[in-house]
C-alpha cells in the first residue's frame, strides 16, 4: 500500500545509474553546480550595464547573509533578528583592514569572516539557551545596539562616527584591460563570495550536520536522547550563520566602498528574515530567490513609479507600497516560499506525466536519489 | 547485530543497577529508595498505577532528573553526572511516550540520527564534503536501512512521519532507538495506541531483542508485560511493592490490593482463555 511501484524502462534506469555514479560524491555534485553558476554569472555580468552589475553585486552579498540565516532559522529553528549587526561587524572589519593594512582582499574578507564568527560564538552561546520570543529579543537588542558603537565617543576616530569609513574601490587586475568597469569587478568578487558560500553551506546541509541540525529543530529531547549535543549543534549553526553574514558585510563594504551605521539599520535584519520566508524557509535556492526579491523588487517598483509620471509625493512612496504588495502576494500564493512553490509545481508536473509515481515530498528535507533508489522496494508491506 | 559485546564487569553481572534511588519534587516523593537490577539479555518490566514513578525512574536513568539519594551504576560504574546526550555513547537507548519522531525528517533520516553514534565524519569533513564524509554517510544510511528492513518498514524510508500510520511510526521509532546498537533499551509505553494485532507483533519483537540487549519496559498494557517480561518491578507511590517473575507478581497480594484489582483474579480463573478483559489497567 505504501511502496512505490517503479516500473521505469531499462534505459531510464541506466541513465539514473550513470547520474548516481557521477553524483556519488557531494563534492563533485556541488562543485559542478558551483562551476555552472560561475559561468552563468560571468556571462550575465559581462552582458549588462555597470549599474546592473552593482545590483548583481548587491544581490550576491545579500545571498550570503540570507543563505546563512536560512540555515540557522529554517533548519535550526533558531530565529535571529541580529544578522544585520553581524553584517556590520564584517563590513567594519573589512574597512579597517583595507584602510590600515595592505593585505590582499581575499585575506581581508577571510579575516572579516573569522572576526564575525567569533562574534557569532558569543551570541550563539547565549542563543543556544533561549527560545522563541526571548531569542528574538536578545538578537534584536544586538541588532539595535551594535551599529550604535560607531557613534560611541572613544571609538569615533576609529570607526568614523555617523559617516562611517570609506573604502577605496578594488582595482581590477590589469590583465582585464584598461576599460574594464570596476562595477563588474565588484560584482565578480561578490558573486564569487556568494557561490563559495552556497557551495560550503550545501555541503553542510546535505550531510550529517544538516540532519542533526534539523533534528534539534524538530525535537530537542529526542535529538539529545540519540546522542546529539543540542547546545553545541546550535552554537555551531549560529557561528556558521554569522560567518556568512560577516562575509556579506565585507562584500557590502567592497561593493559600496563604505561601511557606515546607516547601512545596517534594524530594517536590514528584518529584510533578511523576510527574504528567507519569501524564498522558502530552510532552502538555499530559496535564499537566492529571497536576495533577488530584496534587490530587484524595490528597484523595479521605483522604476515603475518614475516612469508613471506621478506627483513627487506619490512617486517617492509608491515603491515601498509596491514592495509590500509583492511580499504579501508572494506569501499568500506561495506559503512555503518561492522555492516551495516551484517544488510543488514540479511535483505536480511529474505526477501528471507519470500518475503512478508517488512523489509527495514537499518538505525541505533533501532526499538523496541514492537513498531513494535503495530504499524503494515496491510492493505492499 | 551489536558489534560491541555485552561485556560487563565480571564482579557485577547486572548491566544497570539502581540502589536506593530517591527523587523528591518539592514535598512529593516520586521515588522512594527504589532499587532495580537489569541483567543483560532479559526483559524487565516496570509497572504501577499512574503517578507511581515509572517515568521518573526512566528520567533518572536518562539523566533528566538527578536523584537526591541513591546510586546508579552502569556496567559497574557509577553514573552521577551523565547528561541525556551521553546515553547513546554509553549504549543506552530510550523510546519516548507517543512517537517522538522528527516530523521534518524522512524516516531514513530519522533513523540515521539514531545511528549518529556510529558517525565519524566531523564538521570540517562535512563542510568541505570530503569523500570520507560521503563514505561515512553511506555507511550510516546502509546501517539505517538494514535496521528499517529488519523491522519490516524499509519501504517507507523516504516518507515523512506525518504520512504514516501510528503503528508504522512506532516501528520507525523503535528502529531509530535500535540502530545505535544499544546494550540497554528503555521502552516507554510502547503499546499505547496500538491495535491488538500490532501489540502481538510488538511482543514478538521484544522477545526477539533479548538475544542482543537488555530491555526495560514501562507499560500499562498488562498482557504485554506478563507476556514478554522476565522480571517485573511494581511501583506504587514511588515505592517498590513487589519484584519478581510475572507469575509471582500477579499473585502477590500487595500488588493485587494496590492495583490489579478483582478483574485479574477473574481472568486468572479462566486460565488458558484470553486475558483481554483484564488487559487495561484501571484508570489508565
Amino acid at each position: 500500500m505504501i511502496g512505490t511501484t517503479r516500473q521505469a524502462a531499462a534505459p531510464a534506469r541506466a541513465a539514473e545509474r550513470a547520474r548516481l555514479a557521477l553524483g556519488r560524491y557531494r563534492l563533485v555534485r556541488h562543485a559542478l553546480g558551483a562551476a555552472a553558476a560561475l559561468v552563468a554569472l560571468y556571462a550575465l555580468t559581462s552582458a549588462v550595464s555597470p549599474y546592473r552589475d552593482l545590483q548583481i553585486a548587491q544581490a550576491a552579498y545579500l545571498t550570503c547573509a540570507v543563505a546563512g540565516l536560512t540555515v540557522l532559522t529554517g533548519l535550526g529553528g533558531q530565529i535571529s533578528l541580529g544578522h544585520g549587526a553581524f553584517m556590520a561587524v564584517g563590513a567594519y572589519t573589512t574597512a579597517l583592514l583595507l584602510n590600515h593594512r595592505s593585505w590582499p582582499l581575499a585575506a581581508v574578507l577571510a579575516a572579516a569572516v573569522v572576526v564575525t564568527a567569533a562574534a557569532g560564538t558569543a551570541v550563539g552561546a547565549v542563543a543556544a539557551r533561549l527560545h522563541g520570543p526571548y531569542l528574538a529579543g536578545a538578537t534584536l537588542a544586538f541588532a539595535v545596539g551594535l551599529p550604535g558603537l560607531a557613534n560611541y565617543e572613544p571609538l569615533l576616530d576609529l570607526l568614523g562616527g555617523q559617516n562611517g569609513l570609506s573604502v577605496t574601490p578594488p582595482v581590477p587586475p590589469a590583465a582585464l584591460g584598461e576599460t574594464f568597469p570596476v562595477e563588474r569587478w565588484q560584482a565578480w568578487i561578490a558573486c564569487l563570495g556568494a557561490v563559495l558560500t552556497l557551495f560550503l553551506l550545501a555541503n553542510l546541509v546535505r550531510g550529517r550536520f544538516g540532519r542533526t541540525l534539523r533534528a534539534t529543530r524538530d525535537d530537542e529531547i529526542a535529538a539529545a536522547l540519540h546522542g546529539v549535543r543540542v547546545a553545541r549543534v546550535r552554537i555551531i549553526a549560529t557561528v556558521v550563520s554569522a560567518a556568512c553574514a560577516g562575509l556579506a558585510g565585507g562584500l557590502l563594504a567592497v561593493a559600496t566602498t563604505l561601511a557606515a551605521p546607516g547601512a545596517f539599520p534594524l530594517a536590514l535584519s528584518l529584510q533578511l528574515i523576510a527574504a528567507i520566508i519569501i524564498g522558502g524557509l530552510g532552502s538555499l535556492a530559496g535564499a537566492v530567490w529571497g536576495a533577488l526579491v530584496l534587490v530587484f523588487v524595490p528597484a523595479w517598483a521605483s522604476d515603475l513609479a518614475q516612469s508613471a509620471d506621478l506627483s513627487h509625493n506619490i512617486a517617492s512612496n509608491l515603491p515601498l507600497a509596491l514592495y509590500g504588495l509583492v511580499l504579501i502576494v508572494v506569501t499568500l500564493v506561495f506559503p512555503r516560499g518561492i522555492q516551495g512553490g516551484l517544488r510543488a509545481a514540479r511535483t505536480a508536473l511529474a505526477r501528471r506525466r507519470s500518475p503512478r509515481d508517488d512523489a509527495a515530498h514537499e518538505e525541505a528535507a533533501p532526499h538523496d536519489t541514492a537513498a531513494r533508489d535503495t530504499a524503494v522496494h515496491g510492493g505492499d508491506s | 547485530m551489536s558489534e560491541e559485546s555485552l561485556a560487563t564487569d565480571p564482579a557485577d553481572p547486572d548491566l544497570l543497577r539502581l540502589r536506593d534511588v530517591t527523587v523528591r519534587f518539592g514535598g512529593l516523593v516520586a521515588l522512594d529508595a527504589v532499587s532495580l537490577s537489569v541483567p543483560p539479555g532479559r526483559v524487565t518490566g516496570v509497572i504501577g498505577p499512574n503517578g507511581a514513578g515509572k517515568t521518573t525512574l526512566f528520567n533518572v536513568v536518562c539523566g533528566f532528573v538527578r536523584p537526591q539519594a541513591g546510586e546508579l551504576r552502569w556496567r559497574g560504574r557509577v553514573l552521577s553526572r551523565h547528561r541525556p546526550h551521553d546515553l547513546a555513547r554509553l549504549g543506552i537507548a530510550r523510546t519516548l511516550q507517543g512517537v517522538g519522531l522528527f516530523p521534518g525528517l524522512t524516516v531514513l533520516e530519522n533513523v540515521m540520527v539514531g545511528a549518529d553514534r556510529h558517525a565519524r565524519a566531523g564538521f570540517l569533513a562535512d563542510l568541505l564534503a570530503l569523500p570520507r564524509a560521503d563514505r561515512d554517510e553511506r555507511a550510516l544510511r546502509e546501517r539505517a536501512l538494514a535496521r528499517l528492513e529488519s523491522l519490516g518498514v524499509a519501504e517507507v524510508a523516504d516518507r515523512l512521519p506525518g504520512e504514516l500510520s501510528y503503528g508504522v511510526c512506532k516501528r520507525v521509532a523503535l528502529a531509530r532507538a535500535l540502530v545505535g546498537d544499544p546494550d540497554l533499551l528503555l521502552l516507554d509505553e510502547p503499546a499505547a495506541g496500538l491495535s491488538a494485532g500490532e501489540i502481538a507483533e510488538l511482543a514478538e519483537l521484544i522477545r526477539g531483542l533479548r538475544d542482543d540487549l537488555a530491555v526495560v519496559l514501562v507499560e500499562h498494557h498488562m498482557d504485554l508485560v506478563m507476556d514478554v517480561c522476565d522480571r517485573v518491578l511494581v511501583l506504587d507511590f514511588g515505592k517498590v511493592i513487589a519484584h519478581g517473575t510475572p507469575a509471582e507478581v500477579r499473585d502477590d497480594p500487595a500488588v493485587v490490593a494496590a492495583y490489579l484489582g478483582e478483574e485479574v483474579r477473574d481472568a486468572d480463573a479462566e486460565a488458558g482463555g484470553t486475558r483481554q478483559s483484564a488487559s487495561e489497567v484501571p484508570g489508565a
